[in-house]
């Protein structure tokens, strides 16, 4: 992809991340005449609406039914078209999860799946609306790529690079009011290949989503203590960046998760199987929402309160950097 | 144009070949859903050898007209009817349902050719055609959209969903049919879960429906050219059908959904069938 050349944005530190993707596939029509917009009557919610208002007949909502929605773009992909898809992430991956896996993957359809208010960022809604399976569930499906990015500049990215992927692409979003992490767009995405946003040698925080900020926060403070924090922005989920992992696992030995989404099958799995599968010995914690439904409340305090933001990571840490770890005999073995 | 008796009678010589070749992939492969094979097969044979707009040699021609069976349990009989269109070499079929075979009971779009959707999880189908269908719409495409589904499937929500959607977008560009047999796997349609008035409820949903013998050419051919000339909406063809339709011990049996063959029922069903067309063929 020709970084920059997609789109632009301007004020993209004031947009939300849906926002951001709404404007970038906006822009995105003229260059793929083939796209058609769906929704399940969210066009407002999820901001494909704009695609809508600059295309309409291009533009299909289908009122309140996801299942029939994901078969249509099936329909639409083996007639020719590349169908872009939004909805909340919990219709996607739960209610719709057989149609995305089975009309779908299993025919390696060239669809573009774009989620939002993923995890447990539209807080208050409850967990009707909450979504921290999405990632369990899509990693599952063979043919799938997995994103989530870190703010709306990266998900703009990620939206332009899906078009150059054949295949079906599932970009998970969160509601997403949190300050951006990047710039501009310029720094280096490809999908598949993680991002070191900060080096360090003591621990490495491996975060996704939302959780990025977060890690970013938390290494500023730690730093502040002492510690030599690495951050990687983890931002597909599948196929993950195992090579990134193994360095971290040899160089840092300390690995901890961030994703706003549960801590069983998400961005902490794939690193912990990772980190297994490596055979080296690895100080290792995910966090994310535990093993339950959660509470309902303001984003930013259901972060706090599942010690998932910036205060919790810190005290995660300090928690990791006081366990003893057995070094390997053969630590110095190629990654 | 009405079919001629001439046309009628090649349609039922092929409807004989098919039957029969759907007998001897079950007894093959083990085991098939041969109730459901053998009562949309008449459909089938008229959509294939008559209907449809396709070229076996171009399975990817982008204009081609486009079938789905929503009903994928059918798989073995559309299998039958593929193979024999020359979209892959017949025999291939009795690796059906084989290890590492690109045949299973229900098929997959991306190892056969002329299978335009892997279906098989059922009220699925009419949303995929609805997708095809506004698909050709929107790129200004000639190709007609098909779609089979079976009766017991339209318990499934999703069928409904995609009826609505269909109607709304007055896809006259799409045909769906009913294999209208009246069982499911459990017993009868309407004791399990009532679906009549079904013409009523399509028409509802925005639907021209046609009500026909799904196993009579003359009335298939007739419903299929009617809802060509049907303008504004989409058209659903209620096709009554006997489950396990000309193997007599099968007809009606919803035992017979799936089931498998030694050669004593193999023999007996190939007899039962050629006794059917020998009688109506002369």
């Amino acid at each position: 992809m020709a970084e920059g050349m997609s789109w632009s944005v301007t004020d993209g530190d004031k947009l939300t991340q849906a926002e951001i993707y709404g404007e970038v596939l906006s822009q995105l029509g003229d260059k793929y005449p083939d796209i058609v917009a769906i929704t399940a009557d969210l066009a407002t919610s999820t901001k494909i609406g704009r695609f809508g208002k600059k295309y309409p007949e291009r533009f299909i909502n289908v009122g309140i039914a996801e299942n029939s929605m994901f078969g249509l773009a099936a329909g639409l992909a083996l007639a020719g078209l590349r169908p872009v898809v939004s909805t909340f992430a919990v219709f996607t991956a739960l209610r719709s999860a057989e149609q995305v896996r089975t009309d779908i993957c299993y025919q390696n359809l060239n669809v573009k799946i774009i989620s939002t208010h993923a995890g447990i960022s539209f807080g208050q809604a409850g967990s009707t609306h909450h979504c921290t399976e999405d990632l369990a569930v899509m990693r599952s499906f063979p043919n799938m790529t997995v994103i989530a990015p870190a703010d709306g500049i990266e998900t703009g990215n990620a939206v332009a690079a899906a078009m150059e992927l054949p295949g079906p692409v599932y970009i998970r979003i969160g509601r997403g009011f949190e300050p951006p992490v990047y710039k501009d767009q310029n720094y280096g995405f490809a999908i598949g290949k993680a991002i070191t946003m900060r080096d360090g040698k003591d621990i490495t925080l491996i975060a996704c989503g939302v959780g990025v900020l977060q890690a970013m926060r938390a290494a500023e403070v730690l730093d502040k203590q002492g510690l030599s924090v690495r951050v990687i922005n983890m931002h597909t989920i599948k196929p993950i960046d195992r090579d990134i992992i193994v360095k971290a696992v040899q160089e840092t030995r300390r690995i901890v998760t961030i994703e706003d989404h549960s801590i069983m099958g998400g961005l902490g799995t794939a690193v912990g199987e990772v980190i297994v599968e490596s055979g080296k010995a690895c100080g290792f914690k995910k966090l994310g929402v535990p093993d339950c439904f959660s509470i309902v409340g303001y984003p930013e305090d259901l972060y706090h309160h599942y010690k998932f933001d910036a205060d919790g990571i810190v005290e995660t840490v300090g928690e990791l950097m006081r366990r003893e770890i057995e070094e390997d005999e053969d630590w110095e073995d190629e990654a | 144009m009405p079919l001629s008796q001439e046309e009628i009678r090649g349609l039922e010589r092929k409807a004989w070949d098919i039957r029969k070749s759907i007998i001897e992939i079950t007894f093959t492969c083990g085991g098939s859903h041969l109730g459901g094979s053998l009562s949309q097969t008449d459909v089938l044979v008229a959509l294939y050898y008559k209907y449809l707009n396709i070229d076996p040699a171009k399975p990817d021609w982008e204009d081609r007209d486009r079938f789905i069976l929503s009903k994928g349990h059918g798989g073995v009989g559309w299998a039958a009817v593929l193979g024999d269109k020359g979209y892959f070499d017949k025999a291939l079929l009795k690796n059906f349902n084989k290890t590492g075979s690109p045949f299973g009971m229900h098929l997959d779009s991306l190892k056969v050719k002329g299978c335009d959707a892997s279906t098989g999880s059922l009220g699925h189908g009419l949303a995929i055609a609805t997708g095809l269908a506004i698909g050709a719409k929107l790129q200004k495409k000639p190709f007609r959209t098909y779609c089979m589904m079976g009766d017991g499937e339209l318990c499934e929500g999703s069928v409904w969903e995609a009826a609505i959607l269909a109607g709304h977008h007055k896809l006259d560009n799409l045909t769906a049919f009913v294999d209208r047999n009246r069982l499911m796997i459990d017993g009868p349609t309407e004791s399990i879960t009532t679906l009549e008035p079904l013409a009523d409820k399509f028409k509802a949903f925005g639907w021209e429906t046609l009500t026909i013998d799904g196993h009579e050419y003359a009335a298939i051919g007739g419903a299929i050219e009617q809802a060509w000339s049907i303008k504004g909406k989409p058209t659903m063809i209620i096709c009554n059908t006997v489950k396990g339709k000309c193997v007599e011990l099968m007809e009606n049996q919803p035992s017979w959904h799936y089931g498998g063959l030694n050669s004593d029922l193999r023999d007996q069903a190939l007899a039962c069938i050629d006794s059917h067309y020998k009688t109506i063929l002369g």
